[in-house]
Formats: structure tokens, sequence, C-alpha cells
């Protein structure tokens, strides 16, 4: 029993130090008064201070941002409908759209918007970006706005009904502030994918626009500096807060992925 | 719920637009590229006009016959299942024990141990694969080390970076979380009287493994397989970075062809031949699960 | 005319009919329930009052008017739902104050009525609580407040005690007897608690399989089924079946099946020949040793097979010589108790002609 423990703490202690140990080499080398990323020699803020010198980075993470907005307050809206009528009505085929999106190769739908888009005149750039960054956040925050309806006592519907609510005011009085929390926790989920999205990105910008993910794939393309070690340090703290946030509105969040 | 039927003015009220949204920005895209590989590549990328100079509809089985004619793209195919495969397998072994002792620990700290399997998939893809660039990197400890042991034998010094090896460390990498949790989820469910039971009718621990703990956690070991071979077949980030000359799978195989040689027919045909074989190769997953799991309930 | 009339009303999901052609009217100011195992249907027919459901056939008409046109919010009854439904949300007060402001009551007489609904429940004080703060009983009570602060013209109430402890079961069915006198309000109860029907109701309607197989009072429902259904139902009872071998002055006599002959009283129309049953219930039975010869009464011998000691009451299974079994109850605080009886003994059975209750089939 006691040999069966050990053995299992040191299976998980290796996994977790699997996990964790790459990001935190990344953290810690984001500080590191030296250009290769090979051994600890002094601490410095250098690389911090070169990323907000550089004009290509803050055009990237700008772009990142307005369309991380833009995507997350769409699907956000969109998704809500979604997981409302997929909780309450029988439609075929939007559970099917709704969840493709999540089970295929993520290469898949990079490549059709780029046909899509392409075919259509459509100029690549930051609104084909959103456009595309929609399409496959929908479908996270109709799962988490479903999860939350799936859990609330149908009959707290019937007895807003009942006290004399049409079925709009039963909805705005009882079911929005109740899956409110689902809703939020989809957005901040929302606002991480697309933020953090590289593939579909990588398809649909098209060659002048550049998002924060796609300025990084460049740069560790052409030559690995710590000034990726500390865009990379931001990024994740980003989404560290995002995600924590998302987690206290919404604790079951973390298990719909 | 409301009985003043018809209701389904309200139901396409809340239902239409995002399907509306789905039809015009996945389904039909979807389609179109299916229908894009029945075409001929343009003379400058993109797709050859429909109707030819001459007349002729260009509709043509051309790209799917090259893709099984020579045996190259065949072995592109098979390497990346295999990378697939070989990723699926490891990502359960590192994750079936700390699954294991997460279901086993108090429910206090269940949570913050999934969360910190959960935390690191939330960072950015690319950092993640960055980050191994820098531990495999040739001046990192690692490789110098390994080296230093060669060099002892007198053997060559090799490069960790850019080789098959690096790949699959990235591919486990990046989709362990995806293991840990269909198996907790699963594991968590289990009765622990029913291993109790098990040691009072005299199995040993190693027994009462792999006669119960195991046989009733199949449905989760399926589900897990299934979300770590789906993206997994389909990766072309990792090898794009880490991989070396032979690690092209499919997914670079398709980004050449969307933007490289810009041949739209034959980047759609391997588009589609991977999402169908990801998906069948899930669904032959979850359909062998659930024939496990019922014999396990009929046993 | 009565307040609310349901007529002929089928409800089916199916081939399924939950509700088959149910006619009855429910007069102003009653305690009326619907009684019934589940699945029966009474759930189903309470929604279609509400109007969460709709009849496939029949009508439901209250005050004269027919409800079939009118979305719940346009129907003046209330429900008090089985989870009590409170909007977790909203204080006490806002949940109280929902019906009020859909209804467009003014801000300015809002609290008064509020504070009055929350005093007619016995929750004055309690008004910012949040329901997750409350016990099952109280929330109980905020979900009454709430149903019965727009003076609805009926209360519905599906189960409302199901999900309380027995002893706050009893306390409550006080409350709501006396909270029913108080306001006024007919009140449509739905449960699948016969002690409970019996102990609330001015008149119960005892449901099966989507139809209504007695409608009656309390008293009457007891002591007087109509069917073998209702007999069985309602509290333990020996049903003894066979034919009628003579029919005189009142009096039947039935020859039972593994008992004998046995006489009951019988409506006068009872035909000789034909099918009969004797509901009788278990404390009408009297044990002993033996029955003094020549008594009027109906006497069997048997042993005892089982027993159960209850507290305040022991049940004793008993097989007759000739292979019935009947079920017979005596009360342990009785002054003087002849004796008590252990598993085996011989004992015989005795009841007057007129305690049990004539059933034709």
């Amino acid at each position: 029993m006691r040999r069966r423990r050990i053995a299992l703490w040191t299976a998980a202690i290796v996994a977790y130090a699997f996990l964790y140990l790459p990001l935190v080499i990344v953290v810690v080398y984001s500080f590191n008064d030296s250009r290769l990323n090979a051994e600890w020699v002094g601490f410095t803020l250098d690389w911090y201070r070169k990323l907000l010198e550089n004009d290509e980075m803050i055009a990237a993470a700008g772009n990142s941002l307005l369309i991380a907005l833009v995507a997350s307050l769409v699907s956000t809206a969109l998704g809500t409908m979604a997981g409302v009528a997929m909780h309450r009505y029988r439609l075929r085929l939007l559970p099917v759209l709704v969840l493709a999106p999540i089970a295929i190769p993520e290469i898949l739908m990079g490549v059709a918007l780029l046909i899509f888009f392409v075919l259509l005149n459509f100029t690549l750039g930051l609104v084909s970006v959103a456009l595309a960054h929609i399409a496959f956040c929908i479908g996270f925050v109709a799962i988490v706005v479903r999860a939350r309806l799936a859990g609330m006592d149908e009959s707290l519907i019937e007895a807003a009904r009942d006290c004399g609510a049409t079925p709009w005011q039963a909805f705005v009085r009882v079911t929005l502030p109740l899956i409110m929390p689902g809703v939020a926790a989809g957005a901040l989920m929302a606002f991480t994918l697309s933020i953090d999205d590289f593939v579909i990105s990588f398809f649909t910008a098209g060659a002048g626009t550049v998002t924060l993910p796609l300025q990084i794939y460049s740069m560790i393309k052409i030559a690995v500096t710590p000034e990726v070690n500390a865009v990379s340090t931001l990024l994740m703290l980003l989404t560290l807060v995002l995600i924590v946030v998302a987690a206290r509105i919404s604790p079951s969040l973390l298990r719909t992925r | 719920m409301d009985a003043h039927r018809p209701v389904s003015w309200r139901k396409w009220a809340v239902g239409g637009p995002p399907l509306a949204y789905l039809v015009v920005f996945f389904a039909i895209p979807t389609l179109i590229m299916a229908a894009a590989s029945f075409r001929s590549p343009g003379e400058f990328g993109g797709l050859a006009p429909l109707v030819g100079e001459d007349g002729s509809l260009d509709i043509t089985l051309e790209s799917y016959v090259r893709l099984v004619e020579g045996t190259v793209y065949l072995e592109v195919f098979v390497k990346s299942i295999a990378y697939a495969l070989v990723t699926t397998l490891a990502c359960l072994a590192l994750a079936y024990p700390l699954a294991v002792l997460i279901a086993q620990s108090p429910r206090k700290y269940r949570d913050l141990m999934l969360l910190l399997v959960i935390l690191p998939f939330w960072s950015n893809f690319l950092i993640r694969i960055y980050a191994w660039m820098i531990i495999l990197g040739p001046n990192a400890a690692l490789a110098k080390a390994i080296n230093g042991v060669r060099a002892v034998f007198g053997a060559e010094p090799v490069s960790l970076l850019f080789s098959s090896f690096a790949v699959l460390v990235c591919l486990v990498y990046v989709h362990l979380p995806f293991m840990v949790l269909p198996l907790y989820a699963n594991l968590e469910k289990h009765d622990r009287a029913l291993l109790d039971a098990a040691q009072d009718l005299g199995a040993n621990a190693w027994r009462r493994f792999w006669r119960i703990t195991f046989p009733l956690s199949l449905p989760g070991v399926y589900a897990g397989a299934a979300l770590v071979f789906i993206p997994a077949l389909g990766i072309f980030a990792i090898p794009d970075i880490l991989g070396g000359p032979n690690d092209t799978l499919i997914g670079n195989l398709i980004k050449q062809q969307f933007l490289e040689t810009r041949d739209w027919p034959f980047g759609s045909v391997l588009s589609i031949v991977l999402t169908v074989a990801a998906l069948a190769l899930a669904g032959l997953a979850a359909w062998i699960g659930r024939r496990g799991s019922a014999e396990v309930a009929r046993a | 005319m009565a307040l609310l009339e349901i007529q002929g009303v089928t409800r089916r999901f199916g081939d399924f009919a939950a509700v088959d052609d149910v006619s009855l009217a429910v007069e102003s100011g009653e305690f009326f329930t619907l009684l019934g195992p589940s699945g029966c249907g009474k759930t189903t027919l309470l929604r279609m009052i509400a109007g969460f459901d709709l009849p496939d056939a029949g009508r439901i008409v209250l005050d004269g008017r027919d409800l079939a046109a009118s979305p719940p919010e346009r129907r003046p009854v209330r429900t008090v739902f089985q989870s009590y439904a409170l909007f977790p949300h909203m204080t006490v007060e806002g949940n109280v104050a929902f019906p009020l402001q859909m209804a467009g009551v003014p801000a300015s007489g809002m609290a008064a009525k509020i504070a009055g609904a929350l005093e007619d429940v016995r929750l004055t004080g309690f008004g910012k609580r949040m329901p997750h703060e409350l016990s099952g009983g109280q929330r109980q009570r905020v979900a009454l407040a709430r149903a019965l602060v727009t003076h609805p013209t009926v209360l519905l109430l599906d189960e409302p005690l199901a999900a309380l402890d027995a002893k706050l079961r009893e306390e409550m069915q006080i409350e709501l007897i006396n909270l029913q006198k108080e306001v006024g309000i007919t009140f449509v109860y739905v449960t699948h608690d016969q002690t409970e029907a019996l102990a609330l109701s001015h008149r119960i309607a005892v449901m099966n399989r989507g139809r209504v197989e007695q409608l009656d009072e309390p008293s009457r429902i007891y002591g007087q089924p109509a069917t073998r259904f209702v007999a069985d139902f309602i509290g333990q009872c020996n049903l003894l079946s066979g034919p009628v071998l003579d029919c005189s002055g009142g009096v039947a006599s039935l020859d039972v099946d593994g008992v004998g002959v046995i006489r009951a009283a019988a409506p006068a129309a009872v035909a000789r020949g034909a099918r009969g049953t004797v509901a009788l219930r278990p404390e009408k039975i009297r044990i002993a040793a033996s029955v003094p010869a020549g008594s009027p009464d109906n006497h069997v011998r048997g042993t005892v097979a089982d027993l159960l000691y209850m507290g305040d009451v022991t049940v004793y299974k008993v097989g007759t010589e000739r292979g019935a079994r009947l079920e017979a109850l005596l009360a342990n605080s009785q002054s003087g108790r002849a004796q008590f009886f252990e598993v085996g003994d011989a004992v015989e059975m005795s009841w007057a002609v007129d305690a049990g209750h004539y059933l034709a089939e």
C-alpha cells in the first residue's frame, strides 16, 4: 500500500515537472542577461524594455487584442444563443455545426476558410481572422452555457411564467441572471482562445496582417532571442489572469474542455 | 417546456443567428473545399476555371489519383499516424498514474491538482513549442550532457533539436492534458467498494488494478485516446518548428499545398483524407470503447 | 356553478394517455386533492390547469372562462412547486415581489403587500435573506407567500411537502389547513401520500391510470372505497372476493376462497351468483384465542404467520387453515388488552357483519 502510493506520487511529480519545467524555463530566461538561452548569467529587464521598443511586436499585440475583443464579444452573443437553442429546442443541424469545429483537426477549418475568403475575393486581414475566430469560439461558449442551463431547475422558468412573466420577461429576469456566470466564463474563454490562436490565424491572416502568435512564429523560425521569452511570459501572465478569473466565475468551466 | 405550441418563430429567433453564422463560415467553406478537391489547380495557384476554353467542365479525380499513385504521400500518412499513435500511448502512460492519484486524493485537493494539469494547456501553443527549442537547444544542459557522455564512448555529437525525438516529446507535452481529463473523469466515478470487495476476495494490488480498475477505466482511455489522436494527427506547427527534414507530416504537406506550391485541389484532398482518417480512427476507438464497457458490464 | 371545471380532459404522450377523459368540478373555497400513485396523471392534470401543458381534448373552465387560449402568465392561478422553485438570485422579498412586479403593481403599494404575505406565512423579518440561507420549511413558506401575494383564484400545490421530513411535514400540514381557512383561496393539491390527503382535504379525487376512480370526502374514500384500487391504495385492506351465495335483508353471503363463507352488508341489488368483494380494514378485525360460540360475527381460525411490532400498534399476518392470508391490526394502547400473540399461535379472527364494505365487480 505504502509502496504503491510512493510510486504513484513519483509518477505524478514527473508528470507535473514535465508540464511545468518548460514554461518555468521560458519565464526564468526572460530575465536572463544573456543572448543565449543556455545558462543563467544575471538578472535583467532588458528584454522587456526591448519588447516595448519593438514596434512590430506592439502592432501585432494591438491586432491580437482587437481581434480577441471583437471575436469574444460576437461569439459570446452567438454562442449564448446557440447554447440556449440547443438546450431548449430540437434543432438537428445546430449541435453538429456547433461541435464540429471543436472535434475536427484545426487545420481543416483554417484551409477551408482560406479557400472561402480567397474565392469570394475577400481581402485577408484583421476582419477575416476575426470572422474565423468567431466561428470556432461559438462552440466553446455554447457548451459552457448549455452546461449551465442543464444544471438549472427547469421549474424556475415555469415559476416565473406562473407568477405572470411573459416568456421574454422570464428569460431576462430569471434565465439570464442564472446563466450569467457561464456566459461570462465563456466570454473569457473565447478571448483567451482567440488571442492564443495560431493555426487558424496562420491561414486566414494573409501576408500583411500579423497577430502576436504569428509574430512569435516568425521570430522563432528565424532566431531564438530572449525577447520571445519576454513576450511569452507576458502572454502567459495574461492568460493565467483570464483563466483564474473565469474559473472563479464558473468552477465547472475547467472541465468543459 | 412551453405548452403554447407553436413556438417555431422563437426557436429560429434564438437558434437562427448562430446557425446562419456557422453555415456561412464553417459548413459552406468546408463544402467548397470538398468541391475543390475535384478540380484542377489554376495556373497561378487557386483553381482552374470551372469551364475551360474548349468548353469542358473542370471536374477530375486527378488529385485523389495523385495521392495513391506513388508511395511518397502514403508514407507521410503512415508516418503521421505512427507519430500520433506513439504520442497517444506515451500520453496514456504518463497520464494514467497522475489521473489515479488525483482521483484518490482528498476532494479538496482535486480541483487544484486538476487545475495544475490544465493551466499549461491554456498558455500559448507556440510558447509551449518554443520552450522545447530552449530545452533541446544545442547549448542547453541536456544536449551538453548527452553529447558529453557520447564523447566518452567516442560517438559523434547529436542534435536533439530538429529531430523526430523533439517532435514526439513536444507532441506528448502539448496533448497530455487531453488524456488526463477524461481518465480522471472516469476514475473519479469508480466505486471504492469494488476494490475493497476484490481485496476481500483475495486479489492483490496488481490483480486489483488489472482486473478491476483498468477494465472499468477503458471508456476514459478511449475518450482520451480520441482527444489526443485527432489533433496530433493534424498538427503542423510542431514538426515545422522542431522537426528535421524527415519529419514532414500531413499537416506540413497541407500547409505546403496552400502556402507554397498553391495547389488547392491537392491540399483539399489531403485535408479531407486527414479529417476522414482522424474521425474514422476516433470513431473506431469509441466503438471499441463502448463494446469494451458493454463487455465489462456483462462480465 | 363550480369555480373550476375539468370537462372531459385527455392528454396523450404518444400512445400513452396520461390523463384519460377526466371530468371533475372544484367548488370555490374548497381544499381539493388529486391523490394517486406516481404516473397516475395527477401532476399532468395540475400542469394543464396551470397552463404548462395543454389538453389534447376537453376543456378547462375557470370562473366560466375557457382557459385554452391563456398562457400560464395570463391565468389567475398560482403554483407551489415541489422543488419550491424559488429564484436563487433574488432575496425572499425579491421572490415575493416578482408576481407583483409582473402584474404592474405600483412600487408604493408593494412593500405593504409583501409584508402582509410574509406575515401570513409567519416569515416576518426574513425578507432580506437569500433562499439558500433558509431551511426547507422556510423555503416552502416563501413559495406559499409568493404564490398567494397576488390573491389568485386558485392555488395549485404539487407535492409541496414531499421534500420535508416527517415531523416538519405534519407541522406544515396543520399550517396549510389554517392558511387555507384564513385566505379563503381554493386549493388544488397533488399528492401520492394518502394520509396527507385524508388529513388535509375537503374532497379527494383518487386517480389511477389517467382516470378518476373515486371522488369523495376523505371519510367516505377510506370507509367506503368505490373500487378495489381505491380500497387497496388507501391504507391497508383485506380484499375478500368470491361468488355471492345469497343476498337478503341487506346482507350478502360470499364464498371466499381460503376463508369460507362470510357475511357482509351489501346493497339490495346484489344478484345471487355475481362475484363480489368485501374490503375489510385490518383494524376492524379482532383477534382472540377463540370466539365465543353463537356470536353473530364472521369468524375464521388461523395461525399467526408474521407479526410486525410498530410501537403504537402490532400488525398480525394470519394464515387461515385453508391457505388464505389476512392482516389484522391491534392497538397496543388498548387497556386490558387480552393477549399478545406469537408467531405460530393458533388464533381466531372475528369481525362484525357491517365492518366490511361491499364492492361489486
